[in-house]
C-alpha cells in the first residue's frame, strides 16, 4: 500500500526554485531515506509532506490525505520530528510525553499507561522525572522521537535526526527506527550522514531541488559501481549548482 | 593599521545589512523628538466651562464672557441646577466649573460677601493648577478695573519675567534629555549587543586567533556606532534649532565637546558590558535594566530630580546621563559657560576614565 | 486538547525564574516608586529674596511667600545679578525684586511694581511658580487694600471673593492622577506584551515548528497562550488595587466592577496587538524594539503625564488609535470621579472597537503554513 505519494510536487521562493517537480511513493512500513546536500531542498520537501508548507503546484498525498487541501487531516495522522530538537527544556520527561499525548487525541485515562509505555520502551523509566533540558543530545533525540510516535501514527517523519552526536548513540537511534519500521510503521527520514543511507530500505538523492536517483542503496552502488554509498552521493552531488544555502 | 580599517568596514557593512536596526538607530531620535517637542506640552488650552449662576446679572456676564473670550476656555454648559456639577465631571464634559454666589451683583457691590468659586477637575493636579490660575487671573483683570472706576486701587503690579525659556516649550527641557538618551542606546546598547553577538555565534573566537590584537578588533566594533551616534547627534541638534525653535544659546563648541565625552563613556560602557555579558539576551538585559531604566527614569530626563525622594536624588548622582544632560541644559538652553558647567564635565570626564580604563582592564584579562 | 497546552503552559510559567516573582513585584515596584520619580508635583521651589526697600512693608509680602507653602527662601540677595547667579547654579529656581520706594509708591500713588523672575527650561514648574507667586502678590495687594481701607474710614468698595476648589483630587496629589494610570501600563505589559515574548520565544527555539505538525488548531494554540496571562493580569491587577489601598489609602469611588468590565475589554485589544507583534518579529531583539516603539508612543500620546486635549491635532488624531488613552481615562475616571458605565459608553465602543479589530488582524496575519 502506498502511503505517501509526490506527483510533480514544486515549491517556489520568488524565482528560486526549491523544489523542482519531485515525483516518488514510498510504501508502507518501509524505511525511505531522503537524501541531499545542504540547500538542495530536503526540508521544504519535507515540510510540504507535512502540511507546514502549501506547495506552488503538484499533488501530494500521505496517509491517503492531501497535503495542500487537507493538511489537518495529515497532521493526525503522522508523527514528525525537526532538525532542531523541540520538545519543551522546560517541561520534565513525563510532561513532555503526556503534552503531546493529550494534543494528539490520546484519551485521558489512557494517557498515563502511554507514558509508561513510551518510557519502558526507551528504557528509560529512572528519568521520568527529570528536565528535558538536562538531558544529554542523545536522550533528547530518542525522546523525541518517541514523543513523535507517541498516538501511534502510520508514518514518521525525521528531519536529520542524529545530528551533532556520536556513532554509538546513533547505532542506538538507527535501533528505534528498526523497532518502528517492524510494528508496521512508514518511516521517511532525511539525512547527510551516508553509512545511515545504507540502513534504508530505499533512498532517494535530491540535488539541486530535483530527485537525481531513487532506488534500493544497493541497486544504486551497482548502477553507479561505487562500493559506499558516500561515492553514490559524491557522483550525483558533483553536479550541484547552487551551494549552501 | 590596514587590518583594522578592514574590520571597521565589516563592521559597518554587519551594521548596513540589517534594515530594520539602522532604520531605528537613525529614526529613533526623530520619532522621540517629534513626540517630546510636539506632543508633550504643558499648555493649556480648550478647556471647556460649565457656568452656574443663581441669578445672572451684568457682574457675571461680564466675568463669564471675558473668560469664553479668552483662548484657554470654551463656553460649554450653563447649568440649571449646581447637583449638575457632579455629572458633567463624572462624563469628563468640562475642565472647570464657575459657581456663582446667590445675588452676586448686590453683594459685589454693596457688602463685599460676592463669592466666585472655581471648581476645577483634581485628577490632573497640573493642569487643574494652571487652568485654575488662569481663570483666576483673568477674574482678576476684572476685579481690578472694577476698582479702578471706583478709583480706589492699591494695587501691586506682579511683571513675570520668564527665564531662558519665555514661550515655555516643553521641547526647551526635553531636547536635552532625548540627546542623552539616544547617545547612549546607540553607543552603549547596541555596542554591547553587537560584541555579544560575535561572542554567541562564536566569530570572536575566529578574530582572536587571528593576528589582529584583541584591542583593535574591540575598537574597530566601536567606530560605526560612534559615527552614527555623531550623525544622531547633528540629527537632534538640526531639528532641535529648526524644527523645535530650539535655539543653541550657549557655545557649540562647548556642547559638542560635552557630548563627546559623553560618547566616549557611552562606548567604554558598552564594552564593559560586553565583557560581562556572553549572550546577546544578557546583554540586552544589563543595558536594558542597568542603564536604560535609570536613564529614563532617574536622569530628570522627563522626570523632575528635585522632587523625589532623597534616596532616588542620592542614587541619580551614579547616573551619568544625568550630569551629562544638566551641562546640557546649561549649554544648550541656558547659554551658560565653561564656568558654570566645570563640576558637571568634571563628573563626566571621570567616569569616562573609570569605565574606559575599566573595560580595557577586563577586556586584556579576559581576552589575552 | 486546550487543557494539555493549558497545563504545559502554566507548569512553564511557574518554572520560568523570572516571571512568577514578576507578577507580585512589578505591582509593588511600580506603584511605589514609579509615583515618587513620576512626580511633577510643583511644591517646594527655591525662592531667592532681592529686597531693595527694606521696609515693613516689604518684609510682610516675603514673609508671606516664604509662609505659603510653595517656597523655600534659599537666598537673599541684594543684587539681582546675585540673585541670577543662583538661577545659574540651581540654588535658587525663582526671584522676587522688591524695588527701592516699594512702600512709598504704595503709600503715595496707591500702586507699586515688583519683578518676579523664574527659570522655565522646565515649563511646567517655572509657569506654574510664577503664578503662585504673582497669585501671593495680588493676594497681598487685597489685604493692604482692606488694612488701609479700614483706617481711612472709607465706604464698601466693590470687591468678591475667587475661592478655588478641586474636585476628586483635593490637595492635587500628582500620584493620586499617576496611580490609575500604572494600572493600565501593568495590564499593557502583562497581557500584551509577555504573551507575545512568549510566542516570538516559542519561534526563535523552533518548538512552534513542532506544535505545527500537530492537529492543535492555530485559535487553540493562541488561547492557551493568553489564557494564563490573563488570569496573572487579573491577579497583577488586584495586588494594584489593595497596594493602592494600603500605600495611598487609595480605593476606586466608582465601582470595582466597572473596572473589571473595562479591564478585560481592553485586556482583550492589548493582547490582539501583542498577537499582531508576534506575527511580524521573527526574534525577540525584533519584538523588543517594536514593544519599545509602541510603550513610547502610547506613553507619551496617550495621555499618561501630559493631558491629550493639549496636544496639537496631529497628536490628537494618533492618540485616538491608541487603545491605551481609553482605558487611562477610564480608570482616573473610575477611581477619582466615580464614574458609571453609562459615563463612558464612547471609551468601552472604542476598546470594542480595538478588541475586535486587532484580533481579527491577528488572525489573519497569522501563518500556521508558510
Amino acid at each position: 500500500m502506498k502511503v505517501i505519494t509526490a506527483h510533480e510536487l514544486t515549491k517556489r521562493f520568488g524565482n528560486f526554485t526549491a523544489v523542482d517537480a519531485i515525483s516518488f511513493q514510498v510504501e508502507q512500513g518501509e524505511i525511505f531515506g531522503f537524501l541531499g546536500a545542504n540547500g538542495a531542498g530536503k526540508t521544504t520537501a519535507m515540510r510540504i509532506l507535512c502540511g507546514l508548507s502549501r506547495p506552488t503546484s503538484g499533488v501530494g498525498t500521505v496517509a491517503g490525505f492531501d497535503v495542500s487541501r487537507q493538511p489537518e487531516k495529515v497532521k493526525a495522522s503522522i508523527g514528525y520530528m525537526s532538525q532542531k530538537f523541540a520538545l519543551y527544556d522546560d517541561l520534565k520527561v513525563w510532561e513532555n510525553i503526556r503534552l503531546y499525548a493529550g494534543i494528539y487525541g490520546v484519551p485521558a485515562r489512557d494517557i498515563p499507561g502511554c507514558t509508561d509505555e513510551v518510557l519502558r520502551r526507551l528504557d528509560f523509566t529512572d528519568g521520568r522525572n527529570a528536565m528535558v533540558g538536562s538531558l544529554p543530545l542523545g536522550w533528547k533525540q530518542k525522546l523525541a522521537f518517541s514523543v513523535a510516535m507517541v498516538h501511534n501514527p502510520r508514518i514518521v517523519f525525521l528531519d536529520e535526526p542524529t545530528g551533532g552526536v556520536d556513532p554509538a548513540a546513533r547505532r542506538q537511534f538507527w535501533e528505534l527506527i528498526y523497532q518502528a519500521a517492524e510494528s508496521g510503521i512508514t518511516i521517511f527520514v532525511t539525512t547527510h550522514y551516508m553509512d545511515e543511507a545504507e540502513y534504508c530500505d530505499r533512498v532517494s538523492i535530491l540535488v539541486d531541488g530535483r530527485i537525481q536517483a531513487l532506488d534500493t542503496p544497493r541497486a544504486l552502488k551497482q548502477q553507479y559501481d561505487a562500493p559506499t554509498m558516500n561515492e553514490v552521493f559524491f557522483a550525483l552531488a558533483r553536479r550541484a549548482q547552487r551551494g549552501e544555502s | 593599521m590596514r587590518q583594522f580599517f578592514a574590520f571597521v568596514a565589516k563592521e559597518f557593512r554587519h551594521i548596513f545589512r540589517d534594515r530594520l536596526t539602522t532604520a531605528i538607530l537613525l529614526g529613533l531620535p526623530i520619532l522621540m523628538l517629534f513626540l517630546f517637542g510636539f506632543a508633550i506640552t504643558t499648555e493649556v488650552k480648550n478647556i471647556r466651562l460649565a457656568v452656574y449662576a443663581p441669578a445672572p446679572d451684568d457682574a457675571t456676564r461680564a466675568i463669564v464672557d471675558r473668560l469664553a473670550a479668552n483662548d484657554y476656555f470654551i463656553l460649554s454648559r450653563t447649568l440649571a441646577d449646581p447637583s449638575q456639577i457632579q455629572d458633567v465631571f463624572a462624563r469628563g464634559e468640562v475642565g472647570l466649573a464657575v459657581v456663582f454666589s446667590e445675588n452676586f451683583q448686590e453683594e459685589m457691590l454693596h457688602t463685599g460677601a460676592a463669592q466666585v468659586e472655581l471648581i476645577a477637575d483634581g485628577t490632573d493636579p497640573n493642569t487643574a493648577k494652571t487652568l485654575v490660575n488662569y481663570a483666576q487671573n483673568i477674574i482678576a483683570g476684572y476685579q481690578q478695573e472694577l476698582l479702578r472706576d471706583a478709583s480706589v486701587p492699591f494695587l501691586i503690579i506682579p511683571e513675570v519675567k520668564l527665564l531662558y525659556n519665555p514661550s515655555m516649550k516643553g521641547a526647551y527641557n526635553f531636547v536635552p534629555g532625548v540627546m542623552g538618551m539616544i547617545l547612549l542606546l546607540v553607543c552603549a546598547m547596541m555596542t554591547s549587543i553587537s560584541i555579544a553577538r560575535e561572542k554567541e555565534t562564536g566569530t570572536m573566537e575566529v578574530l582572536l586567533v587571528s593576528p589582529v590584537r584583541p584591542l583593535q578588533i574591540i575598537l574597530a566594533k566601536t567606530v560605526p556606532y560612534f559615527v552614527i551616534s555623531v550623525i544622531d547627534l547633528a540629527t537632534i541638534l538640526l531639528m532641535a534649532v529648526y524644527v523645535l525653535g530650539v535655539p543653541i544659546a550657549g557655545s557649540l563648541a562647548l556642547l559638542i565637546g560635552t557630548a563627546l565625552i559623553y560618547i566616549f563613556m557611552s562606548l567604554a560602557l558598552g564594552i564593559l558590558i560586553s565583557s560581562i555579558a556572553n549572550t546577546q539576551s544578557t546583554a540586552l538585559l544589563i543595558s536594558g535594566m542597568a542603564m536604560m531604566l535609570p536613564v529614563i527614569m532617574l536622569s530628570g530626563m522627563i522626570f523632575p530630580i528635585e522632587t523625589m525622594p532623597w534616596p532616588l536624588q542620592w542614587l541619580s548622582q551614579a547616573v551619568p546621563a544625568k550630569w551629562f544632560i544638566a551641562a546640557v541644559r546649561k549649554i544648550m538652553i541656558r547659554g551658560l559657560d565653561f564656568e558654570s558647567v566645570r563640576k558637571e564635565l568634571a563628573v563626566l570626564s571621570g567616569m569616562a576614565v573609570f569605565l574606559i580604563a575599566a573595560s580595557l582592564k577586563r577586556h586584556r584579562t579576559r581576552l589575552e | 486538547m486546550l487543557r494539555y497546552l493549558l497545563e504545559k503552559e502554566f507548569k512553564q510559567f511557574g518554572r520560568n525564574k523570572f516571571l512568577p516573582r514578576m507578577v507580585f513585584m512589578f505591582p509593588f515596584v511600580s506603584l511605589l516608586v514609579f509615583p515618587l520619580v513620576a512626580n511633577f508635583d510643583v511644591r517646594d521651589m527655591n525662592l531667592s529674596i532681592v529686597d531693595h526697600d527694606h521696609s515693613p512693608m516689604s518684609r510682610r509680602l516675603t514673609q508671606k511667600a516664604s509662609a505659603s507653602g510653595y517656597f523655600r527662601v534659599t537666598q537673599v540677595a541684594d543684587s539681582y545679578e546675585r540673585a541670577l547667579r543662583g538661577i545659574e547654579d540651581d540654588t535658587a529656581d525663582i526671584i522676587l525684586e522688591i524695588p527701592s520706594g516699594f512702600e512709598r509708591d504704595m503709600v503715595r500713588q496707591r500702586s507699586a511694581a515688583v519683578m518676579i523672575a523664574a527659570n522655565t527650561v522646565n515649563g511646567t514648574r517655572g509657569g506654574l511658580g510664577s503664578a503662585y507667586l504673582a497669585g501671593i502678590v495680588n493676594d497681598y495687594a487685597g489685604e493692604l487694600r482692606a488694612e488701609l481701607m479700614a483706617s481711612s474710614g472709607r465706604l464698601v468698595t466693590p470687591s468678591f471673593d475667587i475661592i478655588q476648589r478641586y474636585r476628586f483630587n483635593p490637595h492635587l496629589e500628582y500620584r493620586v492622577f499617576m496611580v490609575p494610570a500604572i494600572m493600565v501600563m501593568l495590564l499593557t505589559m502583562m497581557c500584551g506584551f509577555l504573551p507575545a515574548l512568549n510566542i516570538v520565544g516559542e519561534k526563535e527555539k523552533g518548538t512552534i515548528e513542532q506544535m505545527n505538525v500537530t492537529p492543535v488548531r492555530r485559535f487553540e494554540f493562541i488561547l492557551a497562550k493568553l489564557i494564563p496571562y490573563w488570569v496573572v493580569g487579573f491577579v497583577a491587577l488586584n495586588i494594584c488595587f489593595f497596594v493602592a489601598w494600603a500605600f495611598y489609602g487609595l480605593t476606586p469611588v466608582g465601582g470595582v466592577g466597572t473596572i473589571y468590565l473595562f479591564a478585560s475589554v481592553f485586556v482583550l485589544a492589548v493582547s490582539g496587538l501583542g498577537l499582531v507583534i508576534s506575527n511580524f518579529a521573527k526574534t525577540i531583539q525584533q519584538a523588543m524594539f517594536m514593544m519599545f516603539f509602541f510603550v513610547v508612543t502610547m506613553i507619551f500620546l496617550g495621555g499618561l503625564y501630559t493631558p491629550v486635549a493639549s496636544m496639537p491635532d496631529w497628536a490628537q488624531r494618533i492618540s485616538d488609535f491608541l487603545p491605551l488613552k481609553y482605558f487611562i481615562i477610564v480608570m482616573r475616571s473610575v477611581y477619582l470621579k466615580g464614574s458609571h458605565v453609562t459615563d463612558m459608553l464612547q471609551p468601552l465602543t472604542a476598546l470594542a472597537c480595538f478588541a475586535v479589530g486587532l484580533n481579527a488582524l491577528a488572525v489573519v496575519s497569522y501563518r500556521k503554513r508558510s
